[in-house]
């Protein structure tokens, strides 16, 4: 099943049960798959059209009346575009409202660089009370939803569209602000958010093939970091690796390097560097980006040799 | 409520004036060309009770131009929401009055305004969350002239015309003046009634904003206007500083400017006439 289908699935069954929540979309609700709902939930569902400013600070003044609005747009727009709209009318605020970016990163493939945002990580991360959390796959993001639905403040979803492989299994049990380890090793740390999960524990595998023996950690929530994680699992194995669909400034390195800032780990990243995205599908996009298995298994053979 | 609203507007004014030259700097302009609208609303027009500052279906105020805080804070307390004296803690550390309107620190404040442009969608937020709790509420909110060149402005203009929002009241503080000079030189915003009917909204020019009379009729004009499917824009032709000449005679520079203890002493004989 497409996240989008899922995470529109979560809100109908949240609306369902609660008139107050409600989702304001800026003419992208096709894109978001939340288009249906509007035949079914005619007051809880609103298009502002092309205007996302507008759309964070109505759903601020939405919440200040007891409502809990999600606002939803591609990732761009849900961010850098709107960041004070985020941290004044919303954050500041005190509000208690969901931003939901669609296509991340190299995600957003045909549309291309004006559509491809590396930094919305880095541009939210730096605004205070903004929790930023990052769903690998239909179990966590169904565990999810009815979680950040009851949290009261701002979270921002950087959601991928389209399916994507099964990373957790039946029974998993999701924590907001604790980090998911998916496999222990000696080696190395390998932290991982979004997509490409999957593809951190393939490169695992090849390089337990070789010898050496991995913690891959997803760390679904970027802000606040699972630092006490991040710390065990760092000390333990004394070498890192990150892997991010996002430029390497301001997203989840910088967010593991700052929990490490005073430990003598090395680290190494797999993500954007400081670039902006170029129009392609996705398997251009990830050799140019350097975002491919191939890429992680030389970094993660870098990070260990600098121990 | 039964009072004298010209004598309530003195008050307000004098009280901007106290706690301004109290701190020594401030917002002054914009604090006192607002004297006329805070107290027809607060004590003639809004539905709202300061014993129960967030009584569910109330009225509620969005002071957009956030820099007029200080002008809010004295209608309040001269309404009974809090202590005149808190008046004095503007702006010093840990105070329950900053600068910009805050409403997780003061209260009988409904929304934290200040980055200008995002308090009048925030209203229009709160207006459609009226509208659908069905509680009868009427929302007020002010703009700035010079706010009024926010994009974000006229995306919110359009939302609530498109959502028929007739619970809806704005208030332009049509002063003319902004920091760097005169609205009309610096960006203009004329012909500012055409521009709000051509956006879908009713439109009430007041000529003279810190006419009290004019204001009140207004006001209530305005609220008539609920089932016109319309929100209402009541613009008001106000003078930046008005109630204090010296202040007034400073133009564009009375936006932020150095008030002494002294001079806002004097500045208080002459708002009450003596």
């Amino acid at each position: 099943m497409e996240m989008r289908a899922v995470y529109a699935e979560c809100l109908a069954e949240m609306m369902e049960k609660d008139r107050h929540v409600c989702v304001l979309d800026a003419d992208l609700s096709k894109a978001s798959g939340t288009r249906k709902l509007y035949d079914r939930f005619p007051e809880q569902m609103f298009d502002c059209g092309v205007a996302e400013a507008n759309m964070a600070s109505i759903a601020a003044g939405l919440s200040s009346y007891g409502f809990k609005p999600w606002i939803e747009s591609f990732t761009p727009f849900a961010t850098r575009r709107i960041c004070d709209q985020i941290a004044i009318s919303i954050s500041y605020a005190k509000q208690n409202v969901k931003v939901v970016g669609t296509d991340p990163g190299i995600s957003a493939e045909l549309n291309g660089g004006t559509h491809m945002s590396m930094e919305d990580i880095g541009v939210l991360r730096s605004v205070p009370g903004v929790v930023i959390f990052e769903p690998v796959d239909e179990v966590q993001l169904r565990a999810a939803m009815p979680v950040l639905n009851e949290y009261y403040g701002c979270v921002y979803v950087r959601l991928f569209r389209k399916q994507l492989p099964t990373v957790f299994g039946e029974g998993y049990t999701f924590d907001l602000f604790k980090a998911d380890t998916l496999r222990e090793g000696k080696d190395l740390s390998i932290f991982v958010s979004g997509f490409l999960t999957k593809d951190a524990l393939e490169a695992a595998d090849l390089l337990a093939a070789e010898g050496i023996s991995c913690d891959v950690i997803n760390v679904h929530t970027i802000k606040p970091i699972d630092k006490e994680t991040v710390l065990a699992s760092a000390r333990k194995t004394g070498a890192v690796l990150t892997i991010e669909n996002h430029n390497v400034i301001g997203g989840l390195h910088s967010a593991v390097l700052e929990a490490l800032a005073e430990e003598k780990i090395p680290a190494c990243a797999v993500g954007v560097q400081d670039r902006f995205g170029e129009v392609a599908k996705m398997p251009y996009l990830r050799k140019v980006m350097g975002l491919t298995v191939e890429d992680m298994v030389a970094a993660a053979k870098k990070a260990v040799s600098l121990k | 409520m039964n009072c004298d609203l010209k004598e309530i507007c003195k008050d307000i004014r004098c009280d901007i004036m106290t706690c301004i030259g109290h701190l020594g700097v401030g917002h002054i302009g914009g604090c006192l060309s607002l004297a006329e609208l805070l107290a027809v609303l607060y004590f003639a027009e809004m539905n709202i009770d300061p014993a129960e500052p967030k009584k569910a279906g109330r009225d509620r105020l969005v002071c957009s131009k956030g820099h007029a805080g200080p002008a809010v804070y004295a209608t309040l307390a001269n309404r009974g929401y809090f202590d005149k004296k808190e008046l004095l803690t503007l702006n010093q550390g840990g105070t329950h009055l900053p600068s910009h309107c805050d409403m997780n620190l003061t209260t009988g404040i409904d929304m934290t305004t200040g980055s200008l442009g995002q308090g009048f969608s925030c209203a229009v937020g709160v207006a459609l969350g009226s509208k659908l709790e069905k509680d009868g509420a009427t929302i007020f909110t002010i703009i700035g002239d010079g706010e009024s060149q926010e994009g974000q402005i006229w995306e919110a203009a359009m939302f609530a015309a498109a959502k028929k929002l007739d619970n809806l009241i704005g208030f332009t503080d049509y002063n003319k003046l902004q920091i760097d000079g005169s609205v009309a030189e610096v960006n203009d915003i004329a012909p500012l009634a055409d521009k709000w009917a051509a956006f879908g909204w009713n439109v009430i020019d007041v000529a003279d904003g810190n006419d009290v009379e004019q204001v009140q009729k207004a006001v209530r004009e305005a609220k008539a206007k609920r089932g016109s499917g319309k929100p209402t824009m009541v613009i008001l032709n106000t003078l930046k500083g008005c109630g204090v000449q010296w202040i007034v005679d400073l133009g564009a520079g009375n936006h932020n400017c150095p008030v002494s203890e002294e001079q806002a002493e004097a500045a208080i004989h002459e708002i009450r006439g003596e």
